[in-house]
């Protein structure tokens, strides 16, 4: 049996220069001409305004809601509510995927702050807005819970892994750590608002979205709204990002479609940036007990852990703490367990990198206390209890490179300079602390369908109903069929984000370019094998009567295989001459799923993050300085969107470890800090040094190209090498995200 | 945002009359002037603000930056933040304005926000900024959801029981510390302000922040001569290194000749429910030795009649820090 673990070396597929390069987004130009059309973007003939009124209590029903006022206001043309939304579905169970399961205005039950109670549409927008002020609701009000504590009894634990005996294993180990770690909710905040553009023409629905996944949005639809699903089509041609609060659809897309088929008029429908924090999800709390017991020597003996996030009343929602838990490290006992605790809030969502994320944050920061315990160096330590196999189901794994990702990492980092002692470390007046972690997220590859067309003007055009969610899907695509036919990348067009494409795959779970690959791939060699019958059928043409296996097409040029393509003809001249407009491939690829070789094997991208921050006790002022981070995520298709994504994710993680915490207030439910001031993203001037450097290792089980998608890897890791950074400079040990300077100012370091 | 009219002044008596009309040129008031509109428009949009006639002053002639006959320099009204920060007098003579201007807001906000605008800048808090919730600036008598709320960001010094929004300038902790003032026109003519007189504190009256009267228009902000033998600086800390409000600032100005203090005016931001005026900070510095003792001396006097919310007690600690390193820095 091949060993997965060992860099192919000779023999694998050789590919063309442009993968792996560093090739400039395809669609720049046209998001920095300002060209580019995002949902809200499209001004369809007729189209009219949409504003919500959201509900200023958390919990309670609605006893009145008064309309009349706003009805008779200049422009206003409708105020949907409960009284006359007119019928909206459930889905059914497993068909698609849905964010809140409850159709908007489905009954007078309020289950969080901010959440719609009457639609008011409108000639104008500014008139919408007055409207929907105008629109008088009254609540019988019942208490709110957000408690951040997650203590409460009577919450069902779930076991979601487990080997050995934990107990046994926690008691009789000499060196033991036991804390409780503690995430915050955070809200996705894309730069662009959610947002839908909805048509109904009489029959069918034409919905602009701001998509995730265009084809689980018609699904998911097409049964809420009642109709076939040829009736539906969704469009999300570009989208300001979506970090997984755009993944499944949320009630103001059913709303805007509901009231442009009452109305028979387009209907535009924005989210304000504070129904961005009430009603399209977020990272729920969590609240994570972790328990380690190891031996004098470093090695685990028992690992556990027993986490609870947040949920609302309305659906169950799992954020899967123990994503990586069961297999990042070696260790004969494990119990991972789960519990959902209710609370008055909307219904969370996948944030970037879901469960794993906050998981890990616990996870390491539980391991740096532990290296701390074992006065052990931390890096040491996680070398010491990798593994090559994933001992939660035995299977070896397809290509772990964690040892590597830490090694490369401490060398880049020059991590050997280390001094472990707290405050030890100096520069200029400030205090220097460093901090390591390992990180981990799945690696999957789905099913999809793409098509690649050969034209006779000389250009390829390459589509499936999948998107760009600002990651870089436009320009990998581009890249794999100008790999596979030859052509240069400005000679490829890319269509996604249309639904009557054929069968494109959701942007998630960092799974969309390992997906969408092999099926361009397949699409693009279909078209070459078309354009060669092409060359070999029609009358006049150079290779009229050859086989078509006798020839080949080269950067474009269809020649015999034995001679050079400067012998050949161009391929459009083939495609001119035979009066065919295009030659044309589809290509399939199957989901990891189906692979009976793949299922052999466990399905991984790893990486480390390195961490130095500054803190200057005299002003209780803490900064992130510099992070590396290395990132074992297959072979790489892209260096330069590649490189953006993991340095994205640091930023984003820079933030995750210092700043973001949507706050909700205990008395009504408020997310009181719902914008851009109040709310904390990482800035610019927050952004450390970025060192990101990729390992390359191609996975053998994720196709020929061997990438693993990189969108969601980046974040994990960040915050917990920042906290351990934290203890290392300052000596306080953070367990409840984020680090506030209110934190640090018990510091002894000075 | 509720409907409004809106007419460009073309002088300073128009404008004033336009605005005589409303009863109140503090919160509630019908007519508004706008500026940049960096604040007043966001405060539209949330409804907080609803004027009726909005009276755009851009075309007023206050938009120079003029030294003084008797030293000193005029900032027009209308000169804009950018041009201010970026001004070389102002640099070499009022760098804590500089520098203060600089460590608020964006670029962009700042080549639109004006000094007289900023002058009036309103709290961000959270409660304010919203109406589902009470609050006796925005309401009075409603009550104020800010005590017993998300009260991190507000302030510790200046509070009342019915109002404890922090005010969120920049610009004004440094005028302060400059001792500059205030020129307006109003109905009955002009006067002039002392910035340490301008503001007013919440006490029952939270919806009045200015002795602004109804008509009245700033037409300029006047620094003093600098003192000899002084140098200033404002020294602002907060969670993020971009784009946030203050947790606490400070502005100081300071001259120390032989290892004594003999001018000290200081002022806190982030702290107050106006900007901050430390006068006891002050009193424990001048014609003391310029020493880190009594630099801490001074900022426990500063922050003596701090009291803090259930979650902002940090921000004594971290002003008094704040205080002791910029006085540190500036006499280093």
């Amino acid at each position: 049996m091949q060993d997965a673990n060992v860099k192919p070396n000779a023999g694998q597929a050789q590919f063309s220069p442009v993968i792996g390069a560093a090739v400039p987004r395809v669609d720049g130009p046209r998001k920095t001409t300002g060209t580019a059309m995002y949902a809200t973007d499209y001004n369809l003939p007729g189209l009219v305004y949409a504003v919500p009124v959201t509900s200023t209590i958390a919990h309670g029903k609605i006893r009145s809601l008064d309309a009349s006022r706003a009805e008779a206001m200049p422009g206003v043309l409708l105020v949907l509510h409960q009284g006359n939304i007119g019928p909206l579905f459930r889905i059914a169970p497993r068909s698609s995927v849905i964010s809140e399961e409850r159709p908007p205005f489905e009954d007078d039950v309020i289950s969080y702050w901010g959440q719609y109670v009457a639609l008011v549409v409108a000639k104008t927008f500014e008139q919408a807005q007055a409207g929907a002020a105008a629109v008088r609701v009254t609540y019988d009000e019942e208490k709110p819970n957000v408690a951040t504590k997650l203590d409460d009894a009577n919450v069902k634990s779930k076991v979601e892994s487990k080997r050995g005996d934990t107990d046994k294993g926690f008691a009789g180990a000499p060196v033991q750590v036991d804390e409780t770690y503690g995430t915050p909710a955070e809200t996705h905040n894309p730069m662009e608002m959610h947002g839908t553009v909805a048509r109904w023409d009489g029959k069918r629905f034409l919905l602009y979205e701001c998509t995730q996944g265009v084809v689980n949005h018609l699904e998911t639809m097409a049964q809420v709204l009642g109709v076939p699903r040829e009736n539906v089509e969704v469009i999300s041609r570009f989208i300001g990002s979506g970090f997984g609060g755009k993944l499944f659809p949320w009630p103001h897309s059913a709303l805007a479609a509901a009231a442009s088929r009452k109305l028979g008029r387009p209907v535009k429908l924005t989210l304000s940036r504070k129904m961005m924090f009430y009603d399209v999800g977020h990272r729920p709390r969590t609240q994570q007990q972790i328990r380690l017991g190891a031996t004098p020597d470093g090695r685990l003996v028992s690992l556990e852990q027993r986490y609870r996030n947040i949920t609302s009343l309305l659906d169950d929602y799992r954020e899967n703490c123990g994503e990586a838990t069961p297999f990042l490290y070696s260790t004969p006992n494990l119990t991972v367990s789960s519990a959902l605790v209710r609370r008055t809030l909307g219904t969370p969502a996948p944030m970037r990198g879901p469960g794993a994320v906050p998981g890990l944050y616990a996870l390491e920061s539980a391991m740096d206390e532990l290296a701390i315990k074992l006065k052990m160096d931390p890096v040491e330590l996680r070398l010491k209890n990798d593994t090559l196999t994933d001992e939660s189901n035995g299977k070896p794994f397809s290509s772990r490179h964690l040892k590597e990702c830490l090694q490369v990492g401490a060398e880049r980092f020059g991590w050997q300079k280390r001094t472990p002692k707290v405050g030890s470390m100096r520069q200029g007046g400030a205090v220097l602390g460093w901090g390591v972690a390992a990180a981990s997220w799945g690696a999957w590859r789905g099913s999809c369908q793409a098509t690649v067309i050969l034209r006779d003007d000389g250009t390829a055009r390459v589509s499936s109903a999948a998107q760009d969610i600002g990651t870089g899907t436009y320009t990998v695509m581009a890249q794999v069929a100008s790999d596979k036919t030859g052509l240069p990348i400005d000679k490829i067009e890319v269509v996604l984000g249309d639904s009557s494409l054929v069968p494109g795959a959701t942007s998630g779970g960092s799974t969309l370019t390992a997906t969408v690959m092999p099926a361009v791939a397949a699409a693009a060699n279909e078209a070459v094998r078309s354009v060669l019958t092409i060359a070999a059928r029609s009358k006049g043409s150079a290779f009229y009567q050859r086989r078509p296996e006798e020839l080949a097409m080269t950067n474009g040029r269809v020649h015999v295989k034995e001679q050079t393509p400067e012998s050949g003809v161009e391929f459009a001249e083939i495609l001119r001459q035979a009066k065919v407009g295009y030659a044309s491939g589809v290509g399939r690829s199957g989901g990891l799923g189906s692979d009976t070789k793949a299922r052999d094997y466990s399905t991984h991208s790893f990486g480390a993050q390195f961490a130095e921050v500054e803190w200057q006790p005299e002003i209780a002022r803490l900064r992130v300085n510099r992070m590396v981070t290395v990132i074992d995520g297959g072979r790489i298709i892209n260096l330069k969107t590649g490189t953006n994504q993991i340095a994205g994710a640091v930023v984003m993680g820079v933030g995750m470890a210092l700043l973001e915490h949507t706050i909700y207030d205990p008395r009504n439910g408020h997310p009181v800090n719902d914008n851009y001031a109040d709310y904390l993203v990482a800035t610019s001037a927050d952004a450390p040094q970025i060192d990101v450097h990729f390992l390359e290792i191609p996975d053998p089980m994720m196709g020929e190209y061997g990438a693993r998608g990189i969108g969601e890897i980046g974040l994990a890791g960040v915050a917990p090498a920042i906290t351990a950074a934290v203890y290392h400079a300052t000596g306080v040990r953070v367990r409840e995200l984020p680090v506030r300077i209110e934190d640090l100012l018990v510091s002894s370091v000075v | 945002m509720e409907q409004f009219s809106f007419v460009s002044a073309t002088d300073d008596a128009q404008a004033t009359a336009a605005a005589a009309k409303s009863a109140t040129a503090q919160m509630g008031a019908t007519v508004r002037f706008v500026a940049g509109g960096t604040n007043l428009v966001d405060l539209m949009k949330l409804d907080v603000e609803r004027p009726r006639q909005v009276v755009d002053i851009n075309g007023l002639r206050m938009d120079r930056i003029e030294a003084l006959p008797e030293g000193g320099l005029r900032l027009g009204a209308l000169t804009r933040n950018s041009d201010v920060a970026n001004h070389a007098v102002v640099q070499r003579d009022y760098a804590v304005l500089s520098q203060a201007i600089l460590s608020g807001a964006s670029p962009q906000i700042r080549n639109m926000a004006t000094t007289a605008g900023n002058l009036l800048q309103r709290t961000r808090c959270v409660y304010f900024r919203d109406l589902a919730h009470r609050c006796n600036k925005r309401e009075p008598g409603s009550g104020c959801d800010a005590i017993g709320g998300y009260n991190r960001m507000m302030a510790i010094l200046g509070t009342s029981e019915h109002c404890i929004a922090s005010n969120p300038s920049d610009q004004n902790v440094a005028l302060m510390a400059l001792e500059a003032m205030v020129h307006i026109q109003g109905v009955r003519g002009e006067r002039s302000v002392a910035i340490g007189e301008f503001y007013r504190l919440p006490g029952e009256t939270p919806n009045i922040e200015t002795v602004l009267e109804p008509g009245d228009l700033i037409t300029s902000v006047r620094l003093p001569a600098p003192v000899e033998g002084t140098r200033s600086l404002y020294l602002k800390l907060r969670d993020r290194a971009a784009y946030e409000f203050a947790l606490a600032s400070a502005a100081v100005v300071l001259g120390v000749s032989g290892g004594t203090v003999r001018h000290a005016r200081v002022a806190l931001g982030g702290v107050g429910t106006i900007p901050w005026r430390a006068r006891e900070a002050e009193a424990e510095l001048e014609g003391k030795p310029a020493d880190r003792i009594h630099f801490v001396r001074a900022a426990e006097a500063a922050l003596k009649n701090a009291r803090p919310q259930s979650e902002n007690g940090f921000k004594v600690e971290l002003a008094k820090r704040c205080l002791v390193h910029a006085l540190t820095t500036v006499s280093a």
